[in-house]
C-alpha cells in the first residue's frame, strides 16, 4: 500500500508540472477531515489546491434549526437525542451541551433507532431525535419514522433538518464557478448511486470523481481528476466502485422517498436553496417535532465577522478568518465549522500546518 | 449484614465497625492496616514519592476493569512514572446511601486483587456515607507512597533532542472501552480496557542499570497526544511515525467509526518513555518481556526544533498533533 501511495503521489507530481493552478473542491465533511488527517495537502504540488465546500452537515445546519433544537431540549418533559457533533454548536450563549450541564436530559446516540429504546424505558417523557445530515443519514431517520409508525409509538418525534447534496452544489456553482473539479462523497453516492452526480459534468461542466476516504483513495481520485482536466474530459468517474453502484441503494432510496419529500431548505452561510431539504410527507407529518412543540421565533444573529459563509462556499479558507484560532477555537467556537470534527475550521485547527 | 449501604454505615458506630470488619479488613488485610490506628506506620527512609487521585468513573464496571482496579492502577502508575517503586496506598470512599452491598464488595475485592498484582498494600482508609443523590453510588480517592530503591536515578522528566519515544502497549483501549460501555455504543465483542498497574513494568527497565529514562508518563486523559504536547519544549520537536503506534484492531475500528483520533483517547495501562537513542533497544527489549509490555514499540523521536509535535505518515505526509479539545464527542456519520 505504501508503494502504491508513493506511486500515486509521483504520478500526480508529474502531471501537475504540466498544468497551471488547479482547485478541487471536496463537498463532503468526511473528505475534509480525511484530507487533513492524512496530511494530503503536504504531499501535493503547490499548484494543486483543495478547497472545502458545504459538506459538513453540522456546519450547514441553520441557526434557526439549532435554535429550535435548543428550545425543544430545554424542557424537563423532553429527552433530546442527537449525534455527538451537534452538542457544542453554539446559538447565542447556549448550546445543547450547556443545557445538559444545566441538567436537561440530552443524550448522544449513534443510531436514530436508539430513540425507540429510550422512549420505551421513559414512557412519561417525549423523546425527540434531531435528524441532520445528507443522503447518508436520511435513510436512518426515515427508518426510525417508519418504525415508530409501525409500532404506533406516540412519544417520539423528529426535528428534521436533513438536506440533499446535488441541489446545494448546483446552487453554489452554477452561476459563478470558482473551482476546476469536484471530489464527490463516496458514502452519499453509496446511497444515491453514481448517476446522481452526473449533473456535475452535465450541468456544471466540471469533471468529478467519487472517492472513498482512505489516503490512497483520495489521491487516486485526485490523479483521475487531473488526468481528466489535462485531456479536457468532463465526466463523473466512480473511483469507489467497491461501494458505489450506478443506481445506489434502492432500498434506502425507497425508504427516504416513502417517508420524506423535497422542500426548500435554509443552509447556514448559503441561504435558502430550492428543493434541497427533506420534509415528512403528510402521512408522517405527525412525527414532526415542530408540530408537537411550541417554538419561539429565532432572534439569534450569526456572529459578526464570522467567515463561515465564504468558507462553506469555497471562497475562503479558515485561516482567512480574523477569528480563526483566536476568538474562535474548539474550546469556544463561534460557529459550527469549528465544532464538528468534519468542519473545515476544526480540521484546519486540529491539523494546522507543521 | 444489610444488602444496601445506609447512612448508619458512615456514622462511626456499630454499623461502621461492621463494614470495616466484614468488608474492608478481610480484603486488604496486612500488618500495617490491621492495628486500625489513626495513621499507618510505614517502613521507608530516604526519598519517597507521594501522589493522590480521585475516581468518579461511570459505569462502575466496564470490560477489562472497574472503578476499584482503576483507583489502584491510576495511583500506582503515577508513582511508577516518577521512578518510584509503589509500596503503599490509602483508600478513601464516599458512598451514596442505598448502594448495594454486593457492589461495594465487588469493588473492594477488585481493589484487593489489583493491589496484590501491583505489589502495594492498602495501609489506611476512610469511608463516608452521604444521603441519596448527594453522590453517584461511589467515589474513591486513593493516595500512594513509593520509595526509590538505592542507586535509582530519578528521571528528570525532560525530553532531549536525540531521544527515542517508546510506548509500552496499544493506545486508546481504556477510553474506548468506557465510551462503549457508558453510551451503549454496542461494539461487540465489547472493547476491553487496558487498566493495569505498571510498577513492575517500570522496575524491569531499571533492572538494567545502563538504561536511562529522561521522561516517562502514563498518558491518561488527553491520550498520547496530550503527553507529547506537554513534553515538547521550545527547543525541541517530537516526530511520531504514524503507522508504528500500536492500536488494537477493535479499538482502531471504533475510533474510525466515531471519527475520534486514538492519539486523543485516554489510557490506563500504558506508559510513554523518552529515552536516549543508545538505550532505546535495550529498554524496548526489557519492556517486551513483561506481561503488560508485550506490544511495546518505538514510535517516534525528539529532534531539535521549535516546539511542535507532528506525525509522519507511511507515505511521507506530515500532520500536526495537537492537544484534544474538551469532551470527545462521537461524530455524525
Amino acid at each position: 500500500m505504501k508503494n502504491s501511495i508513493e506511486d500515486l503521489i509521483n504520478a500526480i507530481k508529474l502531471l501537475a508540472e504540466t498544468m497551471s493552478e488547479v482547485s478541487i473542491m471536496e463537498v463532503c465533511g468526511t473528505h475534509t477531515a480525511s484530507i487533513r488527517k492524512y496530511g494530503i495537502p503536504s504531499v501535493l504540488p503547490g499548484n494543486i489546491r483543495l478547497v472545502s465546500g458545504p459538506g459538513c452537515p453540522v456546519c450547514v445546519t441553520s441557526q434557526e434549526d439549532i435554535n429550535m433544537a435548543l428550545s425543544i431540549a430545554d424542557s424537563e418533559k423532553v429527552i433530546f437525542t442527537c449525534f455527538g457533533d451537534m452538542m457544542r454548536v453554539p446559538c447565542g450563549d447556549k448550546s445543547l451541551y450547556s443545557l445538559r450541564e444545566a441538567g436537561r436530559d440530552i443524550r448522544i446516540v449513534t443510531s436514530p433507532m436508539d430513540a425507540i429504546d429510550i422512549s420505551k424505558t421513559n414512557p412519561e417523557k417525549q423523546v425527540v431525535y434531531f435528524g441532520i445530515g445528507f443522503e447518508t443519514t436520511a435513510p436512518h431517520t426515515a427508518a426510525l419514522v417508519d418504525e415508530i409508525d409501525k409500532q404506533n409509538i406516540n412519544n417520539i418525534s423528529v426535528l428534521n433538518s436533513h438536506k440533499t447534496m446535488p441541489q446545494a452544489i448546483t446552487h453554489l456553482l452554477k452561476d459563478e464557478c470558482r473551482v476546476d473539479a469536484l471530489l464527490c462523497p463516496g458514502h452519499v453516492a453509496a446511497i444515491t448511486g453514481s448517476d446522481a452526480f452526473s449533473f456535475v459534468p452535465e450541468k456544471l461542466n466540471l469533471p468529478a470523481a467519487i472517492a472513498g476516504f482512505e489516503a490512497y483513495e483520495i489521491l487516486a481520485a485526485i490523479l483521475s481528476i487531473l488526468t481528466m482536466l489535462k485531456t479536457n474530459r468532463k465526466e463523473c468517474v466512480n473511483m469507489y466502485p467497491g461501494v458505489v453502484t450506478k443506481s445506489g441503494n434502492l432500498k434506502a432510496l425507497e425508504l427516504i422517498n416513502r417517508v420524506m419529500e423535497p422542500e426548500d431548505a435554509v443552509w447556514r452561510g448559503l441561504g435558502s436553496i430550492p428543493g434541497s431539504g427533506l420534509r415528512f410527507r403528510d402521512r408522517y407529518a405527525g412525527f414532526d417535532a415542530t408540530k408537537r412543540f411550541e417554538i419561539p421565533g429565532n432572534k439569534t444573529q450569526e456572529p459578526k465577522g464570522c467567515l463561515c459563509s465564504g468558507i462553506l462556499r469555497g471562497e475562503n479558507i479558515p485561516t482567512d478568518c480574523g477569528h480563526f484560532g483566536k476568538s474562535c477555537n474548539p474550546h469556544s467556537p463561534m460557529g459550527p465549522c469549528m465544532v464538528s470534527s468534519e468542519g473545515s475550521c476544526f480540521s484546519y485547527y486540529r491539523y494546522r500546518d507543521v | 449484614m444489610e444488602s444496601k449501604i445506609t447512612l448508619a454505615h458512615g456514622s462511626g458506630g456499630e454499623k461502621y465497625r461492621e463494614l470495616v470488619q466484614e468488608i474492608f479488613l478481610p480484603a486488604y488485610s496486612n500488618e500495617y492496616l490491621s492495628p486500625l490506628t489513626d495513621s499507618a506506620i510505614l517502613e521507608g527512609g530516604g526519598k519517597i514519592a507521594m501522589t493522590t487521585d480521585s475516581y468518579v468513573v461511570r459505569p462502575l464496571f466496564f470490560p477489562g476493569g472497574d472503578i476499584g482496579s482503576l483507583a489502584v492502577s491510576g495511583t500506582v502508575n503515577d508513582l511508577a512514572v516518577s521512578g518510584a517503586l509503589p509500596k503503599y496506598i490509602s483508600v478513601g470512599m464516599i458512598l451514596e446511601a442505598g448502594l448495594e452491598m454486593d457492589v461495594l464488595k465487588r469493588i473492594v475485592d477488585s481493589i484487593s486483587n489489583t493491589a496484590e498484582k501491583a505489589g502495594v498494600k492498602v495501609v489506611t482508609g476512610d469511608t463516608k456515607v452521604v444521603e441519596s443523590k448527594s453522590a453517584d453510588e461511589i467515589f474513591i480517592n486513593t493516595a500512594g507512597v513509593g520509595i526509590f530503591p538505592s542507586g535509582r536515578i530519578i528521571p528528570t522528566q525532560k525530553i532531549e533532542a536525540g531521544d527515542r519515544i517508546i510506548i509500552s502497549g496499544c493506545m486508546a483501549s481504556h477510553g474506548m472501552a468506557v465510551m462503549n460501555a457508558r453510551n451503549n455504543l454496542g461494539f461487540s465483542p465489547p472493547i476491553e480496557s487496558d487498566a493495569a498497574p505498571l510498577g513492575k513494568l517500570v522496575d524491569a527497565i531499571f533492572m538494567n542499570e545502563n538504561n536511562i529514562i529522561h521522561a516517562m508518563r502514563d498518558p491518561t486523559r488527553g491520550g498520547v497526544a496530550a503527553t507529547l504536547c506537554e513534553w515538547v519544549t521550545s527547543t525541541t520537536d517530537i516526530i511520531i511515525y504514524q503507522g508504528s503506534v500500536p492500536v488494537r484492531p477493535d479499538v482502531a475500528a471504533a475510533c474510525r467509526l466515531l471519527g475520534l483520533d486514538p492519539l486523543h483517547i485516554a489510557n490506563e495501562g500504558i506508559i510513554l518513555f523518552s529515552v536516549p537513542e543508545k538505550c532505546a533497544d535495550s529498554v524496548l527489549a526489557a519492556l517486551r518481556k513483561e506481561e503488560y509490555g508485550k506490544d511495546s514499540a518505538i514510535i517516534g523521536e525528539v529532534r531539535e526544533g521549535r516546539g511542535t509535535v507532528s506525525a509522519v505518515t507511511d507515505f511521507g505526509s506530515k500532520i500536526r498533533i495537537t492537544m484534544p479539545n474538551g469532551e470527545l464527542l462521537p461524530r455524525i456519520c
